[in-house]
């Protein structure tokens, strides 16, 4: 009995991802994109962030409906804990975007995933955001990612899919290498 | 005035005497299409003029071969030094009696009508092609940042480094872990000077496999022989770095665990400086990984070709190397006004240098934009030597030799169609 082998389907659409790269390379001034939050403080060090527009392909574009994030702080920071903290937003942003990845990967390269979950922990001295001690850094110390994925293939390849994620994710180069920022006040 | 000089007419300029340009010529002199190979120094001048002296071949002496001539001394095995190396090419070029004119820079080469104008400083040419055989390496690659580095560093390049003697005491911090990068962090440091080594994207390869030298691997198992249509993505391929490989008559691994074992620091790609203080990249481990499963595929690949072709049991066993050893908690910062550090070296690349092109086939990267060394939108106008040309091994010495043919080839065709077109032109 002859058996139809089922197509690979990780729900990316590898050949638009392919086909705009193609397209921004010959136009890359339509590469440039500004991602955008909005952040209003509520009461303590509780705030509240709304995700709606963004710029990108040479205009203004807008998600399908805007989203909302509460960020606090816990309990034990004498907070009200009405939402993650912001560096595990940060957590979330690595996470979301390293696993992403690895659907994209997973589809160029034709294997299909089963299940990907992911544990993020950073590891932080609270010393330094409280100033307690000059010589901690604020931020994390190190970052540690562990992955389960089921996928039809083999460890190699799957080892695979997991570092070619992280060459090609914003969040990982954004947490690894320095960048600018601006704040401005008026 | 320039304007005014009588131009030489020929059919074909060679911008370059290296062993493309005279690989091209070899090919054209077959043809009997009239040409001339113009060269600012002497025959092979990069090779005499931008190297450090310890360099040799990356290729053992049995792949250094050219159209018609290859390399016949007691060492198949051995890899050149750049004496040898020019030697071989001059050697070259007197075996076809090349049209070589030395001592002759291009100073412009643009479109007129019937072809292109070459101006130098010793006269002028006219020609209905022009092959661009000037080399894909005379500029080194800074990264932007280069500008901030504290004006106490003394910022080196490959092309200008000779040997570490030249270099002022004090620690060397090497940015860039390529062939380049690897052979000069190992070394200075064995000149008795500290070395940090910033590592960002990297190719690993040992130097033998099985006992037989990976170049060989390469080569049977038809690696090098990979056309543009085998290469799925060309932009990743036409910007791979140069591999983790040294020359050297032992024919030792020179990788980063060697570098690890040697004393020589890791950290990760040199991201920024802030301030005086160079910032690496946390992706070190990340970058490891990958290069240590690339490797292991290309390995898997000669293990494949070594069971089809059936000499598997004639060969060593298998052993793989072992993984890249990253350490804990790689050192991401590096103060460079503490006096610690006292050179750099920026082994991050190199381009060409069209400075003298004035044809406008650059894209907005200043890279030449053509189709296998048919250059886009400039009919007669031809590139050879440039990373993937037509194939993996079109950077490599032996690989000058098809892509010479396929080019001269495809101008042959041009040259004839321009005649048909106006049989008073004088094309030879």
């Amino acid at each position: 009995m002859a058996t139809q082998e089922t197509p690979i389907d990780n729900g990316v659409n590898v050949q638009a991802l392919l086909d705009a790269r193609n397209a921004l390379t010959d136009a890359p001034e339509a590469a440039q994109f500004t991602w955008r939050a909005n952040t209003e403080w509520q009461r303590g060090t509780h705030s509240n962030s709304t995700i709606e527009t963004f710029f990108g392909l040479g205009g203004e574009q807008t998600h399908r409906s805007s989203f909302s994030y509460d960020a606090d702080h816990p309990e034990v920071f004498a907070s009200e804990d009405n939402g993650p903290t912001p560096v595990e937003f940060v957590l979330v942003g690595l996470g979301a975007c390293l696993t992403a990845g690895i659907a994209a990967v997973a589809q160029n390269r034709g294997i299909q995933l089963n299940s990907v979950k992911a544990t993020i922990e950073g590891n932080m001295d609270i010393l330094g955001i409280l100033g307690g001690d000059p010589d901690v850094r604020n931020g994390f110390n190190d970052i540690k990612v562990k992955y389960q994925i089921d996928a039809d293939a083999s460890p190699e390849e799957i080892q695979g899919l997991v570092a070619q994620s992280q060459k090609r994710s914003a969040v990982f180069d954004a947490i690894t290498n320095p960048t600018n920022i601006t704040v401005e006040v008026n | 005035m320039t304007g005014s000089r009588r131009a030489v007419r020929t059919t074909t300029v060679i911008v370059g005497a290296g062993h493309t340009g005279l690989a091209v010529s070899h090919f054209l002199t077959q043809r009997s299409i009239a040409h001339v190979v113009i060269e600012r120094g002497e025959v092979a001048n990069a090779w005499r003029t931008q190297r450090w002296d310890s360099l040799r071949l990356l290729t053992p002496n049995w792949q250094s071969r050219l159209p018609g001539y290859a390399y016949d001394g007691d060492q198949p095995d051995g890899f050149m030094t750049m004496p040898e190396v020019i030697g071989f090419i001059d050697g070259y070029a007197a075996a076809i009696d090349a049209p070589v004119l030395t001592g002759t820079t291009v100073t412009s080469v643009r479109q007129v009508d019937g072809g292109y104008r070459v101006e130098t400083d010793k006269g002028v040419f006219e020609a209905p092609t022009v092959m661009l055989a000037s080399g894909a390496y005379n500029r080194a690659s800074l990264p932007a940042i280069a500008t901030e580095v504290p004006e106490t560093i003394t910022n080196v390049t490959p092309l200008a480094y000779r040997r570490p003697a030249d270099l002022p005491d004090g620690a060397v911090l090497v940015v860039g872990a390529s062939a380049t990068g690897i052979q000069l962090a190992d070394e200075i440091h064995r000149s008795g000077r500290p070395v940090t080594l910033a590592v960002g994207e990297h190719v690993r390869m040992p130097r033998t496999y099985r006992g037989l030298d990976v170049m060989w691997w390469m080569d049977r198992a038809g690696v090098l022989d990979e056309g543009l249509d085998d290469i799925d993505d060309l932009i990743r391929g036409r910007n791979i770095p140069s591999p983790q490989l040294v020359g050297t008559p032992d024919r030792s691994t020179l990788d980063l665990n060697a570098l690890t074992d040697a004393g020589i620091e890791l950290v990760g790609r040199l991201s920024a400086l802030r301030d005086g203080v160079a910032l690496f990249s946390g992706s070190l481990r990340n970058k490891c990984e990958l290069a240590d499963l690339k490797l292991a595929r290309l390995l898997d690949r000669f293990d494949e070709w070594a069971l089809s072709t059936g000499i598997d049991g004639d060969l060593e066993p298998p052993n793989r190397p072992a993984p890249t050893r990253v350490a804990a908690d790689p050192r991401l910062k590096l103060d460079l006004r503490g006096g610690e550090i006292s050179t750099i070296v920026w082994a991050t690349g190199f381009s060409a240098d069209y400075s003298w092109l004035e044809v406008p086939v650059l894209d907005r990267k200043g890279r030449l934009k053509h189709d296998g060394g048919v250059v886009t939108g400039a009919p007669g106008l031809y590139a050879i030597g440039l990373n993937l040309l037509r194939r993996r091994k079109s950077s490599f010495i032996h690989g000058a030799e098809d892509d010479a043919r396929d080019l001269t080839d495809h101008l042959a065709a041009f040259v004839d169609g321009v005649a048909r077109r106006d049989p008073a032109a004088p094309v030879t």
